[in-house]
This record gives structure tokens, C-alpha cells and sequence, in this order.
């Protein structure tokens, strides 16, 4: 392992040692076919304009960049803008994605589609863009996460989506989608899996991020609009990684813009009782690169290398591995990543709605959750853009039994 | 690489053999440490005994995506008896003591990776493995696990699949020692009804690529299969449908008899196998 640490490489798909394509062989030839899709419609004016045509007009972009002035005066710290994903068709980030990865279906003659689902913002945005394209769509659902998110399971079947409950393992996310890579590999020649995040093989990262990174474009413009000025931070909460690196990607190259990803903190360190991968300094056991569903990168498990079961009360951050580029960012100290608890989300998600009348997604709670924790270290004359990647719908069952 | 492969394992030796006696291979595979080491000890050997040419010894994963139900719930329960990698190393120095069967590690990478390359392929080497197939390992990704592997003297077996296109099968063959493992369709593993009406012309795509000894998996589980098989490929894996027999078993030794008495009829449908080499395909036959 030591060694695949320090080796560079030029594979495709690679950041630093993380990423790669780890799948079975049936799958390799489909996924140079994606590749290939992908890079031509890149530079294809008419998938280009396609694609901005339905952000704008089915999904609703550009999403506000909104000044949140009584929850910056309620902190008391720096001045707080919210990127507003969750004013979106289907309620989040995810349809962003999901439009231009059914636009790709659809250019490679694929009349089916099959996704995975945590929190069911991901299996929503799939249905949604199924049936405006068409196309068949199979959405697979850990058992837990069905119970849970039960809004999304009705609107993905009313929008005519077979939602298949997966009952293995830890029943959650990680269970879905390898029951969705068996479907893939099984229907592989007439089906495309409609990745939901910067996981996977290559050139799932990639090209979810590139799909995303309209985010950090829009925020880019709307901050220096709206201050004159770059932001100092931006935070946003992360599974597997989508909607902060939609947020981060376009101020890389800006180092003086401070990066932060908030992940699942759960009930506590202990391996199991968590899903954070990357906050081993405050004391989140068990995570050690590995090769989870395709790629190379920090994964939860045990000294066997056994995948760990992980809890936290979100369903959408509830994933034992992080997308392969943010474990690069996390190396190379670009970005920084922490955890907050159960707890500190979902009073910071109770905070954001008396504050601002906003009910954010408990995924986004993290990242709200991770402000407030930072607020005490960042100078008043800093300016946050935090990315409110979902809104609260889908946890109001959570909610009203914990808060 | 070409032919049998260079470094001369007890599984070239096997299917040069096998060529010679112009019969067709068997290669049975169950998951290891289910129920537990010691029941898979005594499968390996009522496998050997029924005349099984290759084990493939599955090391259970947590999250076997290429694994249909069977092997999934086959690798639940290895897990739940705490199999681990190190523990399957110890059945295989176990099963030396007494047998000679050409011995496959059937993994998935992340195991491997976490005991780490050069302890992994010293232990298994020292342990009396012949050869290890990595399910979510391609060539692209594998060429320090080559490297380390054959200095190990281990066989390095990976998968072809019918998406292979030729020059991924050419590429896949040379990557390979020992024998080259056909997926015989799209999916995951599994006993199925019927193999895939493509399949001869997949053998044919695989078979004007490379020397190799052929061995086609997935989907196969009765002595029709293997007889359709004759003259087509080299060996035939069978894996859902032993895993099954063990966990139908009432006890070890009942599991054991039933692993046997399977082996036993796809043995005698092989060795009908290669003397139809070249002969018309008959598709759906059953063993004569």
C-alpha cells in the first residue's frame, strides 16, 4: 500500500495516488465508452447549450447567492452568504448532475437508466430527469434509508421510478449502490448508471464534478457582484463529496479562499458509530485509504480490510468512503475537513430555520453546523459562502420526533 | 506471455495434463469460512477427492459487487464465523499438509491491498497458493500486483468478459499465468438455466488471442453446461451452485458428500468434453 502511496502516476482519472478504476472487467469497456461520450460532448456546442438550456429553464438556475444577515448577526463573526441549491427543481444540488449525465444517456442510445440513493435527493433527481428524457429508471434504496426518507420514495414513484429496497449490510447507501453496480454490469449494453456522486470509477469524479462546478462559477460571479471581493471561506458538508466540490472546484487556483468540508460526525469517534473519513485529528477512528466501488480513496473499515458499517443521522452522508479528489485536496492540505454530530446538525438545522426561514437538509445542516463550531476562529471580516446543497422536506419526520 | 505459462505451476501442470488427456477441467469454487475454516478444509478435500482440477477459494468481502445472492449471502456468513484474510492464508498452508490441488485465491482487491502486496504474495506463496484472481482488478490498475505476484511465483488469473473487446481480451491474456477466466455473460455470478447464445463466438474471440487455457465462469452449475462447453473451452468453473449444496447442507459431512457427488457429475460430463473439440455446437445438450 506504501507503495501505490508514493508512486506517481498518469493513469487517467487519477488525483495524486486517488481515484482510478477498480470495477470488474464487464464494466471496464462501458466505462471507456462513457469517457469517450463525455469528452466529446465537453467541447460539443450542442450538448453545451442543451445542458444550460435545462439548468436554466427545468431546473431553475442561477440559484441566489443570498446574504444571510440575521444568521451573520446572530454569530456575531464573519458575514455569511448562503449559495441557495435548495431552491432547485427536486429540492438540491443533485439535479445538476443528473441533467447532464441523462443528456449523456440519451446521446449514447441508452434507454435506461439505474441509480442509487441515500437521502433520496440523488433517486428523486434521477426519476425526474428519466421522465422528462423518457427513459426507463430503477433506483436502488437501502431498507433503512427508505424508512427514513420516505417523501422521496413516494415522489420517485410517482414520477414513475421503480424504487428497489436493498436489504444487505448496513442497508443504507453503500448497500444501494452495489446493488445498483450489479444491475449495471448485468444490463450493462442497454443501461447507464447515473452516478449520484464524486465516487466511483473514473470518470465518475470527474465528470460529476465538471457537471457540479456551475455552482462555484455562479458563486464566483454572485460574491464579487454582491462584495467586490473573493470569499475568504467556503464550507459546505460532504458524503461523497458532490456539492462541495461543485462549490470548491473554480477557486483552486485562488489559495487564499480557505476550503472546508464538514462530514458526518454521528454519535462519536468509535468506528461504526460515524462517517468521517478524513477527521482522524479529532478522533474519528478507521479510515485508511483503501479501494471501495471503483476508486482509490479513504475509506472506513477495519484492519482486514472489511468495509465499515457507518451511522449518522443523515441519510445522504451516511457512506463509508469520500470522493477520491477530496482525499487529494485533504492530503495536499488544500482543503480542510472536520465532523460534527448528529446533534450539532440538527440544532444548527433549527437555528437556520428561525433565523433565516430557511429548513435546510440535515446533509446541509452539517456544513451550517460546521460554521457555527468555526465561527469563534474566523475574523469578523471575513466573508463565508456556505453551500445550502438541500432543502429540509424529506426530514421533517426527523425533525419534528428529535427537535 | 504465451502458451503454458512460464513459471510452471501446479495449475499449468493441471491443464497440460487436462490437454493430454483430451478432457475438459473442472474448476469449484466455495467461499472460504463458510460456515467455517475447518468445514471449508473438508470441502477442499471432498472437492480434490471428486476430481475438481482447481479450487478457487473465495476470501469473503464485505461488499461483493460482483457476487450475486448465493456467494453474497456465502460470504455474510464467512464474515459473521470472523474469516479474515490471514485466516484463509492458514487453511491454504492447511490443506497442503494433505493435498496437492491446484489452489486459486479468489479476492477481492481491497483485502489484499490492506494486508499489503509483498506481505500478501509472500504469505501465499509460502502457504502453497498457486494463483490469485482479483474480481475488481484490470490489468490497467494491476501492474505492481503483476510484478510482485510473479515474484512470488504466483499465477496471476484475471477476468475476460464478453464487453472485452479483442484487443482488451489480447491485452487481458498477456496480463495473465495460468489460465485466462471467461465471464460467459453480463451480470454477476449465479447459477442460471441456460448459458448465453454468444458464448461460442466469445470463445472463438478468446481463443484467436491467446494460448492460454481457457476457463469459462458464471452461470454454470449442471453437467449440461459443461457438456455444451466440449470443444469450446478448456475448463468450466462452478461456483453459486457448490455454494449452494453447502448451505442446503444439514451438517459438514452431509455438505461435504453433496459437494462431491456435484463435482463428481460435471467430472463425467467433462471428460466427454474435448473429444467434441471442433465438432458442431449443441446448444441446450445435455450430458450424454
Amino acid at each position: 500500500m506504501s507503495s501505490i502511496l508514493q508512486s506517481p502516476t498518469t493513469a487517467p482519472g487519477r488525483f495524486g495516488p486517488y481515484g482510478g478504476r477498480y470495477v470488474p472487467e464487464t464494466l471496464m469497456v462501458p466505462l471507456f465508452e462513457l469517457e469517450r461520450a463525455y469528452e466529446i460532448a465537453k467541447s460539443d456546442p450542442s450538448f453545451q447549450a442543451q445542458f444550460q438550456d435545462l439548468l436554466k429553464n427545468f431546473a431553475g438556475r442561477p440559484t441566489p447567492l443570498q446574504f444571510a444577515s440575521r444568521l451573520t448577526e446572530k454569530l456575531g463573526g464573519p458575514r455569511i452568504y448562503l449559495k441557495r441549491e435548495d431552491l432547485l427543481h427536486t429540492g438540491a444540488h443533485k439535479i445538476n448532475n443528473a441533467i447532464g449525465q441523462a443528456l449523456l444517456a440519451v446521446k449514447m442510445g441508452k434507454p435506461r437508466i439505474v441509480a442509487e440513493t441515500g437521502a433520496g435527493q440523488h433517486g428523486v433527481a434521477s426519476a425526474t430527469v428519466a421522465a422528462h428524457f423518457g427513459l426507463e429508471c430503477v433506483v436502488y434504496m437501502g431498507t433503512e434509508d427508505m424508512a427514513r426518507q420516505a417523501l422521496n420514495v413516494a415522489r420517485m414513484r410517482m414520477l414513475g421510478a421503480q424504487v428497489v429496497g436493498v436489504d444487505s449490510g448496513s442497508r443504507t447507501l453503500k448497500d444501494a449502490i452495489n446493488e445498483a453496480m450489479r444491475d449495471w454490469v448485468t444490463n450493462v449494453r442497454t443501461t447507464h448508471y447515473l452516478l449520484g456522486s464524486v465516487l466511483g470509477a473514473h470518470p465518475y469524479p470527474t465528470m460529476v464534478r465538471d457537471f457540479q462546478s456551475v455552482i462555484g462559477r455562479e458563486a464566483r460571479e454572485q460574491i464579487l457582484a454582491a462584495e467586490k471581493r473573493l470569499p475568504t471561506h467556503l464550507i459546505a458538508c460532504v458524503g461523497g463529496g458532490s456539492n462541495a466540490i461543485g462549490l470548491f472546484h473554480n477557486f483552486l487556483r485562488d489559495t487564499d479562499v480557505k476550503m472546508i468540508g464538514i462530514e458526518a460526525g454521528g454519535r462519536g469517534g468509535q468506528l461504526g458509530e460515524h462517517a468521517a473519513r478524513l477527521a482522524a485529528a479529532q478522533g474519528f477512528t478507521g479510515a485508511r485509504p483503501g479501494v471501495l466501488q471503483g476508486t482509490y480513496t479513504y475509506v472506513l473499515q477495519n484492519e482486514d480490510g472489511q468495509i465499515a458499517t457507518t451511522h449518522s443521522i443523515s441519510a445522504g452522508l451516511d457512506y463509508p468512503a469520500i470522493g477520491p479528489e477530496h482525499a487529494w485536496l485533504a492530503d495536499q492540505r488544500r482543503a480542510e475537513y472536520s465532523a460534527v454530530s448528529d446533534q450539532a446538525a440538527l440544532d444548527a438545522a433549527r437555528l437556520l430555520s428561525r433565523t433565516e426561514g430557511i429548513i435546510p437538509a440535515l446533509e446541509s445542516a452539517h456544513a451550517i453546523a460546521g460554521l457555527i463550531e468555526r465561527v469563534p476562529k474566523i475574523s469578523k471580516d471575513s466573508l463565508v459562502i456556505l453551500n445550502l446543497s438541500g432543502r429540509g422536506d424529506k426530514d421533517m419526520d426527523t425533525y419534528s420526533r428529535l427537535l | 506471455m504465451s502458451g503454458i505459462a512460464a513459471n510452471s505451476t501446479r495449475i499449468s501442470k493441471r491443464f497440460a495434463e487436462l490437454r493430454a488427456s483430451g478432457e475438459m477441467g473442472i474448476v469449484a469454487y466455495i467461499t472460504a469460512g463458510d460456515p467455517s475454516l475447518d468445514a471449508t478444509l473438508k470441502y477442499m478435500l471432498a472437492l480434490a477427492e471428486a476430481g475438481a482440477d482447481v479450487i478457487e477459494l473465495g476470501v469473503p468481502f464485505s461488499d461483493p459487487l460482483a457476487d450475486g445472492p448465493t456467494i453474497q449471502r456465502a460470504s455474510e456468513r464467512a464474515l459473521k464465523s470472523g474469516t479474515t484474510l490471514a485466516g484463509v492464508l492458514g487453511l491454504v498452508h492447511r490443506i497442503r499438509q494433505s493435498s496437492q490441488v491446484p489452489l486459486v485465491l479468489f479476492s477481492y482487491y481491497n483485502p489484499i491491498l490492506q494486508m499489503g502486496l509483498e506481505k500478501f504474495a509472500s504469505a501465499a506463496e509460502s502457504a502453497g497458493a498457486d494463483g490469485v484472481l482479483a474480481t475488481d482488478l484490470t490489468p490497467e490498475e494491476s501492474e505492481e500486483y503483476r510484478r510482485i505476484l510473479a515474484a512470488h511465483h504466483l499465477d496471476t488469473i484475471f477476468l475476460g468478459a464478453p464487453t472485452s473487446t479483442d484487443e482488451r481480451l489480447a491485452k487481458i491474456a498477456g496480463c495473465s499465468s495460468g489460465f485466462l477466466y471467461l465471464i460467459s455473460r453480463t451480470g454477476v455470478t449465479g447459477a442460471k438455466d441456460a448459458l448465453p447464445d454468444d458464448l461460442p463466438a466469445l470463445l472463438r474471440r478468446a481463443r484467436s488471442v491467446t494460448q492460454l487455457p481457457i476457463a469459462v465462469g458464471f452461470g454454470i452449475s449442471l453437467p449440461g453446461h459443461v457438456s455444451v462447453l466440449g470443444g469450446l473451452a478448456d475448463a468450466a468453473v462452478v461456483g453459486s451452485a457448490l455454494v449452494s449444496e453447502i448451505e442446503r447442507a444439514k451438517s459438514v459431512e452431509a455438505g461435504a458428500v453433496a459437494l462431491a457427488e456435484h463435482v463428481r457429475a460435471l467430472k463425467e460430463a467433462a471428460r466427454h468434453g474435448l473429444s467434441r473439440r471442433e465438432a458442431p455446437m449443441h446448444r441446450g445438450g445435455v450430458a450424454p
